[in-house]
């Protein structure tokens, strides 16, 4: 019998972590989140599988924690909320850098600076466009249920290890904060076998040193690694996920992530009833973009909106996408607020219908 | 042909090939090659893994030859403590400038000191930024002059010098806090049996072991590698003096006193 279970989506991620057999935790509290440290505390984990948790001092201290735990080749994450998140950027650019797997979770609120608890996807060229310093990305993935939450983490880790690259699961804190049913994978053992080519394990004398670094004083070097990331950004295309609803015989198309796609699966429905053919483009990975997708539907319909908790980010590379085929506008609250069907359909209706 | 035990000195097996990027006279690569020697003759190259620091030592893995993980500047105890949850029975170090672990770093320091992580932390202090062209340090004494107080370090601008190690002594966390210096034979050998006390701590679990070095900075100084280190004797061992300071969990100094006392100023 499957394990269902009633959750929060930050409690969803934790136990999702335990399960994946993830290898160590480190994070530090901040709202809305916190239950993701609070839940992995409450369950024991050393005692469950082994698990390593550990609260660190700060959220640069975390993520360093998890530059040095991923260099062992292990299941290793951390998770926040945007200023953690922000504080984490030098060690994320220094864990791709160093093309290290890892998880991180950002369970965004809104901002720019402290701003505040409430639910926001403002974080969107944060996770998307690398961040940090330097030249890279992450991979993104973009829950839109509590299920997905829980079933994300162990993607998220696949993924990572597939490309040796941070993974980070963007969610809000609507999503992170409100109970679903969700269905629980089975206990997968922690990581007992892993490529030991390049990790730190001590020196075996069957092979050279092994060294994580994102150095390269050379820049015919530096110059020869960034082309070798870009490489690899590049073929994680092939792992693209999106969800479709209504889209083959859309007239003009939305386009939304996470809880703001919970919302227009919703305005969906209500302008369906009401005759008219609106459909919704869900990216369920925000790098890499459903950019081909979304060229192809630009083929199709007449108009294009897309929908977010913010003032305007995705929107941009939607536009990229459809590249002036058709116009593309945006709609969506910031700061924290959220907004309604309602709200959504008006917008419909003005840029779509009216207009 | 020299008889085998008439060798008094030979090329440490675990150190590199590659040609040491630091200025003669240096204290960095004395320290590198004593802490090759312990981890060989201890024989834990298989297990020892390392952590360079951003500073004149980041290409510290090119020359020591142990899987290494560099860090961002400041985090190399976060980076040792992710690795050393992970890999409890390895032996994970540190090594650091006074920048790095004293200034940018002092989190870390003074967090992953406080937890007790089973690790060892190398601390290099020159008294001054090496890598960046002898900018002023946490530690550079008062009146001393640096790039960036070129009319010398005013405590009533920037604070006086800073004794983390003293600092970091008086927590539980950690179980060995020494201070030495490598620029003279006698030296060396203390140095080398500090190092070698420091990963048998390790080896036992007991907490983490710290210990400090006292190195010149010649050409951030802008001495003569000779001047530099009478000029080390004179005016850095009155506020740094060598010497254990906390042993087997107990401090053996009145490491508060040593705290409070105020810097001879330099010139
Ligand atoms: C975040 C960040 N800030 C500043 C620097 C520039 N930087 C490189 S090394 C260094 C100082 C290192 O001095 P110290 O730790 O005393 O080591 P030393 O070079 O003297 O051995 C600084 C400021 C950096 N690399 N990263």
């Amino acid at each position: 019998m499957k394990e269902l279970a009633l959750m929060k989506g930050n409690e969803a991620i934790a136990e999702a972590a335990i399960l994946a057999g993830t290898d160590a935790y480190f994070g530090y509290p901040i709202t809305p989140q916190s239950e993701v440290l609070e839940y992995l505390a409450l369950q024991k984990p050393e005692e469950r599988t082994g698990m390593v948790v550990l609260q660190a001092e700060s959220e640069l201290a975390a993520i360093n924690m998890v530059y040095g735990a991923a260099g062992t080749g292990k299941r290793v994450m951390t998770s926040s909320s945007s200023p953690g998140i922000s504080l984490m950027q030098e060690g994320i650019s220094y864990i791709a850098g160093a093309e290290l797997p890892c998880l991180i979770v950002n369970v965004v609120r809104g901002g720019p600076g402290l701003g505040t608890i409430q639910p926001s996807q403002a974080d969107y060229f944060q996770a998307t466009k690398g961040g940090g310093h330097g030249d890279y990305h992450l991979i993104v993935l973009a829950p839109a249920s509590v299920q997905e939450m829980a079933d994300f983490v162990d993607l998220a880790y696949e993924l990572a290890f597939k490309y040796r690259n941070p993974a980070m699961i963007l969610s809000d804190g609507l999503i992170g904060q409100m109970m679903e049913k969700v269905e629980l994978p089975p206990q997968k053992p922690r990581t007992s076998e892993f490529d030991q080519s390049w990790v730190i394990t001590g020196k075996r004398p069957d092979r050279e040193r092994n060294i994580i670094t994102s150095l390269n004083l050379d820049p015919e070097l530096q110059y020869e690694h960034n082309l070798k990331l870009k490489e690899k950004y590049n073929r994680m295309s092939e792992d693209v996920m999106f969800e479709s609803l209504h889209c083959d015989d859309a007239e003009f198309l939305l386009v939304a992530y996470g809880s703001s796609a919970r919302i227009c699966q919703k305005v969906v429905a209500v302008a369906r009833g009401r005759g008219q053919r609106l459909g919704l483009l869900r990216p369920q990975t925000l790098f890499p973009f459903p950019t081909d997708e979304l060229a192809r539907l630009a083929g199709k319909v007449k108009g294009i909106m897309a929908v977010e908790l913010s003032t305007g980010q995705m929107v941009e590379d939607v536009k990229l996408a459809v590249n002036g085929r058709v116009p593309v506008y945006h709609y969506g609250m910031p700061g924290g607020k959220v907004h309604s069907p309602d709200d959504v359909l008006e917008a419909v209706e003005e840029n779509f219908i009216g207009g | 042909m020299i008889k085998e035990e008439n060798l008094v000195y030979r090329r440490t097996p675990l150190m590199t090939d590659a040609t040491l990027s630091y200025c003669p006279g240096c204290g960095h690569g004395t320290v590198h090659r004593l802490i090759m020697e312990v981890v060989e003759e201890m024989g834990i190259q298989q297990d020892t893994i390392g952590i360079s620091p951003v500073g004149c030592a980041v290409l510290a893995y090119d020359f020591m030859d142990v899987d290494f993980s560099e860090a961002a500047h400041g985090r190399a105890p976060a980076v040792a403590t992710g690795i050393k949850r992970l890999w409890p029975d390895k032996f994970v170090f540190t090594y650091q400038g006074d920048g790095d672990l004293a200034a940018i770093g002092t989190a870390e320091t003074i967090h992953a000191c406080n937890r007790g992580e089973n690790i060892c932390i190398f601390f290099i202090n020159n008294g001054i930024y090496g890598m960046t062209g002898g900018q002023m340090a946490p530690t550079t004494l008062e009146g001393m002059k640096s790039s960036t107080t070129p009319y010398g370090r005013d405590a009533m601008k920037m604070g006086p010098p800073f004794k983390i190690t003293e600092l970091i002594a008086q927590l539980p966390g950690t179980h060995y806090v020494t201070r030495h210096a490598v620029h003279k034979a006698g030296l060396v050998r203390k140095a080398k049996k500090a190092i070698r006390k420091a990963f048998e701590i390790q080896q036992e679990k007991k907490g983490l072991a710290f210990i400090e070095f006292l190195s010149n900075c010649n050409s951030g100084w802008k001495m003569t590698p000779n001047d530099s280190n009478q000029w080390l004797e004179e005016h850095m061992y009155p506020f740094y003096p060598l010497g254990d300071i906390k042993v087997d969990g107990k401090l053996v100094k009145d490491v508060c006193k040593d705290l409070m006392q105020k810097s001879p100023v330099t010139t």
